[in-house]
């Protein structure tokens, strides 16, 4: 397919409207036709986009001798071995064990993040302390910071405290807000509630505890989802990370077990390298699949108040 | 961005007063003590983020700024050494290579990152309805794009023999394998980032709809053309919106590792083409011990894009409209 190459050069068209218009008149005749060529252009475009992926997963049923060979996109005979072959594990250390060091980062990130981050939201958007101004803008500021500025002392930092080769480092950060992400999407859904309710709160004796745990943290739901997905992926995905503070093959999470099957494998296994790449994303899917108004909606708001 | 903060002081005097009337009425002020003990409160529900800011990001921050002037190979203290670490980055070629293809990977990928997310919006944004699977389907290679497997995925894809050659040489185009050719890298790791159009599409399509129709409805009426539309409405109605994609995506882009590390396996290969300012920092620091040239590298990065994202926020007055600036 061209797919691939088209794909910044693909012919949209500029204006809703299409061409300059000759009579008022034939108003009917152009609304059809422009529907008509709207849906061909954007299933054109969504089959463009989503091939990689579709190739991914019809490679990873390819025997291995068929790459190269069938440069078809279906495989010829098509067959699971790939996978049996991949699930039995690598140096040693059996592919499941990669699946739970990934599952226990990624679930540890959802809860770090969602305690630290909806906390500091709270704190930023509902209470009035000193400094508040200057410390809200540095948390933006954080935004924009390059995060390679940060690994070699932050390295140094935990190589002090004794804790390369755990998963400390990896969980530090996320328990203590360090993803301004997370934190400024909680502010923006906090200032949207009413503030009524909390008002009422406090004339009924509430301190900010009791507010924060029974009134915001339930009407804050929507951003909590957001987040915690958002989280688990990113962990999921982060590669620089444990690369920088893992070194034994069983603490291992997928980013790292998969790149010592492409250095190892690639030239002589693409089946095997594919098919653990198709099993590492598979989770990310799924999320995405179920989850995805809550993280397509969470990247729009996230945009608006840029 | 913080209106709440006024707000803030009357809700407290209100709450106080409601809550002990007697109280408040003894005393005269309860604010000072209110608003004690909110940033009392404020400080201890800010605790974990302060931590983390200190420890894990201002404190970092100074701490590379030091390095940077160092000798420092993380066995023994580092070393200081001035301006040394500036002197061998201007001489080393390595180093204006990564420079060189980081640069071309920002300034020319983003812009074309950010157009086909612009136009896939407006093509988006032209039906109402049923557009919720196709926004979906497109924001899903943001989300993965970035991760080790898709690296890999890419990297099949563009083998020799692989689809992208496949399809090439249905149309007479022999090109060969993208990953051992290092004319090609750049092409493909810009390719891969505009597959990710996804993100800033989504914000775009946030912003078109918050563009009143009366503005197209008027400009139609004044007969302008749909070129003067997207012109004239579409783009100064976006453009806070530009703007922030525009940061974003290039702040984003300098940082690119996990594709360009993957592709290259991690040497940097084929010929210094996967070598990216990130790989390369992190093949200094890491593989070659030499922490002190690394944040010396680190902070030049960061000063490059402070220097951009200025160059943006001073050129934005002239081209950034808000939407209350002409009310």
């Amino acid at each position: 397919m061209t797919a691939i190459e088209s794909n910044p050069a693909v012919p949209v068209p500029r204006d809703p409207d299409g061409g300059p218009q000759p009579r008022p008149r034939r108003r009917p005749m152009r609304r059809h036709l422009p529907t008509a060529l709207w849906i061909v252009g954007i299933v054109a475009l969504t089959a463009i986009v989503l091939y990689p992926l579709l190739w991914m997963f019809s490679a990873s049923l390819k025997p291995n001798s068929e790459f190269g060979s069938n440069q078809g996109f279906l495989p010829e005979n098509p067959t699971f071995d790939n996978f049996v072959k991949v699930m039995q594990g690598i140096a040693g250390i059996p592919t499941w064990k990669f699946f739970l060091n990934s599952t226990l980062l990624g679930v540890g990130a959802v809860i770090g993040t969602v305690i630290s981050s909806s906390m500091a939201a709270y704190a930023f958007s509902r209470i009035s302390f000193r400094g508040s101004k200057i410390l809200f803008a540095a948390m933006i500021g954080t935004l924009l910071l390059p995060f390679h500025v940060l690994i070699i002392p932050q390295y140094v930092i935990f190589r002090n405290l004794g804790l390369i080769d755990t998963f400390w480092p990896l969980l530090a950060g996320k328990f203590l807000a360090t993803e301004a992400f997370f934190v400024f999407l909680m502010v923006q859904f906090i200032r949207n509630l009413p503030r009524e309710l909390d008002e009422a709160a406090r004339i009924d004796g509430c301190g900010h505890g009791r507010i924060f745990f029974s009134i915001t943290l339930p009407l804050i739901k929507p951003a909590l989802i957001t987040s915690s997905i958002f989280a688990f992926i990113w962990s999921w995905n982060d590669f620089l990370g444990p690369l920088l503070y893992l070194n034994s093959p069983d603490k291992y999470p997928l980013p790292l077990a998969l790149r010592i099957f492409n250095d190892q494998t690639s030239t002589s296994d693409y089946g095997a390298t594919i098919a653990i790449s198709v099993l590492a994303l598979l989770p990310v899917m799924l999320f995405f699949i179920i989850f995805q108004r809550f993280l397509v909606d969470g990247v729009a708001t996230q945009g608006l108040k840029g | 961005m913080s209106t709440d903060s006024a707000h803030a002081p009357a809700s407290a005097r209100t709450a106080e007063s409601g809550a002990r009337p007697a109280d408040s009425r003894r005393t005269g002020t309860p604010r000072p003590r209110r608003r004690n003990r909110d940033s009392l409160a404020g400080y201890v529900f800010l605790s974990p983020w302060l931590l983390g800011f200190v420890g894990l990001t201002l404190g970092p921050m100074l701490a590379s700024l030091y390095l940077a002037f160092t000798d420092y190979n993380l066995f023994t203290a580092p070393e200081w050494t001035g301006l040394e670490n500036l002197g061998r980055m201007a001489d080393d070629e390595k180093f204006w290579a990564s420079v060189r293809i980081t640069l071309i990977y920002v300034l020319v990928g983003t812009p074309i990152k950010l157009a086909a997310a612009l136009a896939v919006a407006m093509l988006l944004n032209y039906r109402a309805k049923g557009t919720g699977f196709f926004r979906s389907a497109f924001y899903a290679p943001s989300l993965i794009g970035a991760s080790v497997s898709i690296a890999i995925v890419w990297r099949a894809m563009f083998s020799t023999d692989g689809p992208v050659d496949g399809a090439l040489n249905l149309f007479g185009i022999n090109l060969g394998g993208w990953i051992g050719n290092p004319s090609l890298i750049m092409p493909m790791m810009i390719l891969l980032a505009v597959w990710q159009f996804g993100a800033p599409m989504v914000i775009f399509l946030a912003g078109l709809k918050g563009v009143p129709a009366e503005l197209y409805e008027a400009a139609s009426v004044d007969g302008a053309s749909p070129l003067r539309k997207f012109l004239s409405v579409t783009v100064p109605m976006l453009s806070p919106v530009i703007f922030f994609n525009l940061l974003l995506e290039m702040i984003n882009a300098f940082q690119v590792f996990a594709s360009a590390y993957i592709i290259g396996s991690g040497t940097g290969g084929p010929g210094g083409a996967t070598n990216f300012y990130t790989v390369y920092l992190y093949t200094r620091a890491f593989a070659n011990n030499q922490m002190g040239y690394a944040s010396a590298m680190a902070w030049v990065l960061l000063l490059a894009v402070g220097v951009l994202a200025l160059i943006l926020f001073r050129t934005s007055r002239s081209w950034v409209h808000y939407a209350g600036d002409s009310k």
